[in-house]
């Protein structure tokens, strides 16, 4: 029996491309391509323009961290606690949910700077991710 | 023409179930039973119930509950999404069903095996694939699992904004712990909760610890809506709805709204307190008690902002005031709440509402002439305004 994994998105028409993305290495942003508008998370219309059409940009990776907080308890399998999650504003403009590691929960903080990259987990599922900018990132 | 639904339709039976940690029956079973009770409670026949409303997260169907407990004729039932954000919902659809003619006499109810069954926060994973299951994924698949992981992002902003500490949380906690003293049916029964046990709580995240999040509850509660003018007729006082409402706001996730420009404060909750106030016709200066859906600490907290009790980052100050007891300004969730009677999705806080209005709570407060009630926090929710006929 393998060892338990995270919980694996669900990949239908309105996210897969983002997860297909993440696997090559891209953190990617859903754009307009109407208005130019990005949005994230990902939906099939522009909430702007109403445009159903879009495409996206690669995302720099650089963001800061809006708010976060650290999971202690309870503890699932396939995650690593304590559990730093990070609300990210990209530079971009488009905000994004995700873990930062490479850092104790007392050295996360509001307005800290970080970078994004991609996590593999040992099963091979790849992942976008963040750490203190000063870390490097993709 | 629009019907105005101010003053039409009143709350007239309560029913309940014990609530505890492990039913030992089913989720039907609990729900008949509550049904049962809130039909004697109000002295209906159960024959002359003809419209049901409950939750889709419930497991047993209108149809199963009706034919188990003998109710009559339907024409009438609904069910609300969104978890506990659905309570008030249930309210709205009843007082519209009862108002346009729909049905006469409507049961709402919430029954679960919470914490023996199905518990909060266990994930979803697998092949279906739907826009709700999506939108979790943005989150499950980096561990926020857990209804506590998605409200800290919220709470820890507000609470980093206007320097809310631990001691303010402890305050809520503690004063609804205290009410849950003098309830024998309320999981904090008998154990009182200090200010040291607090503070040496196990941390659940980053700013959380268990005495901030709700009780599991196996158990159910049931209401019974009619009109004002039959529930005269009926065994109880009845709690007259002066203004309802559901509330959804711009860029709504379901307990995930993350994406807003500013994360202090609760935009839904504060569509729901303008209708319901312009509704009523009333305004917080006339509340004289609440009962503030309360599956976290924090959502008290910014809930007396949503509605008005405070100005934006001075609830903090009202609750270290004492305000939230039973000699304050907003005695709130007087029968312990979420936090200290049970977790029944917020039905047992409407329940507790009509009691404040009844003048039956197990701390009544010197002045309930009108009490506000609100549903889940954090996602498409409501309020309620209910007052003495």
């Amino acid at each position: 029996m393998p060892k338990p994994g995270r919980i694996k998105p669900p990949m239908g028409h309105d996210n897969a491309w983002w997860w297909e993305q993440a696997a090559q290495g891209v953190v990617a942003i859903q754009r307009c391509t109407q208005c130019q508008t990005l949005r994230h998370p990902p939906r099939p219309m522009c909430s702007e323009c109403r445009s159903l059409e879009w495409d996206f940009v690669a995302s720099s990776g650089k963001g800061t961290v809006t708010s976060y907080t650290t999971l202690y308890y309870p503890q699932f399998p396939g995650y690593e606690y304590p559990l730093n999650i990070v609300l990210v504003d990209l530079e971009e403009g488009t905000r994004v949910t995700s873990c930062l590691t490479g850092c104790t929960p007392e050295e996360v903080d509001f307005g800290m700077a970080v970078t994004a990259y991609i996590h593999e987990d040992e099963d091979g599922f790849k992942i976008p991710m963040f750490r203190p900018a000063a870390k490097g990132g993709i | 023409m629009a019907v105005s639904m101010k003053n039409q339709a009143a709350v007239a039976g309560i029913g309940t179930t014990k609530y505890t940690k492990n039913s030992g029956v089913s989720e039907l079973a609990l729900a008949c039973e509550a049904v049962r009770n809130c039909c004697d409670d109000a002295g209906l026949d159960p024959a002359e119930v003809d419209g049901l409303v409950t939750y889709t997260m419930e497991t047993s169907d209108e149809i199963e509950v009706a034919r188990a407990v003998g109710l009559g004729d339907l024409t009438m039932w609904a069910k609300i999404n969104y978890g506990g954000g659905a309570a008030v919902g249930l309210i709205q659809q009843a007082v519209m069903a009862v108002t346009s003619g729909a049905a006469k006499n409507v049961i709402v109810w919430r029954a679960m095996n919470g914490r023996s069954g199905q518990r909060m926060g266990q994930g979803v994973s697998g092949n279906i694939i739907s826009s709700d299951l999506i939108h979790w994924s943005w989150y499950m698949a980096y561990g926020m699992l857990t209804p506590v992981s998605w409200v800290a992002m919220i709470a820890n902003t507000y609470m980093h904004k206007y320097g809310v500490t631990r001691e303010h949380l402890a305050e809520v906690a503690i004063a609804q712990r205290t009410f849950a003293l003098n309830n024998p049916n309320a999981a904090g029964y008998g154990r009182p909760l200090t200010i040291e046990e607090y503070m040496a709580a196990k941390r659940i995240t980053e700013r959380l610890c268990i005495y901030d999040c709700c009780q599991e509850t196996d158990g159910a509660c049931a209401l019974l809506i009619t009109s004002t003018e039959r529930a005269r007729d009926l065994r109880q006082k009845p709690a007259v709805i002066r203004g309802v409402t559901q509330a959804s706001t711009r860029g709504q996730e379901q307990m995930t709204s993350f994406y807003r420009e500013e994360l202090d404060s609760l935009p839904e909750m504060e569509l729901a307190a303008r209708r319901v106030y312009a509704m009523s016709g009333l305004g917080p200066k006339d509340i004289d008690a609440a009962c503030l859906y309360d599956a976290f600490s924090t959502e008290i907290v910014m809930q007396l902002e949503s509605f008005g009790f405070c100005e934006r980052g001075e609830a903090k100050d009202f609750v270290a005031d004492g305000n939230l007891r039973i000699d304050g300004r907003l005695p709130n969730n007087t029968h312990g709440g979420l936090l200290s009677e049970a977790y029944i999705h917020g039905v047992n806080n409407i329940a507790e509402g009509v009691r404040l209005i009844r003048g039956t709570s197990c701390n009544q407060p010197r002045r309930a002439e009108h009490v506000l009630v609100s549903s889940g926090v954090g996602v498409p929710t409501g309020a309620v305004i209910f007052g003495r006929d």
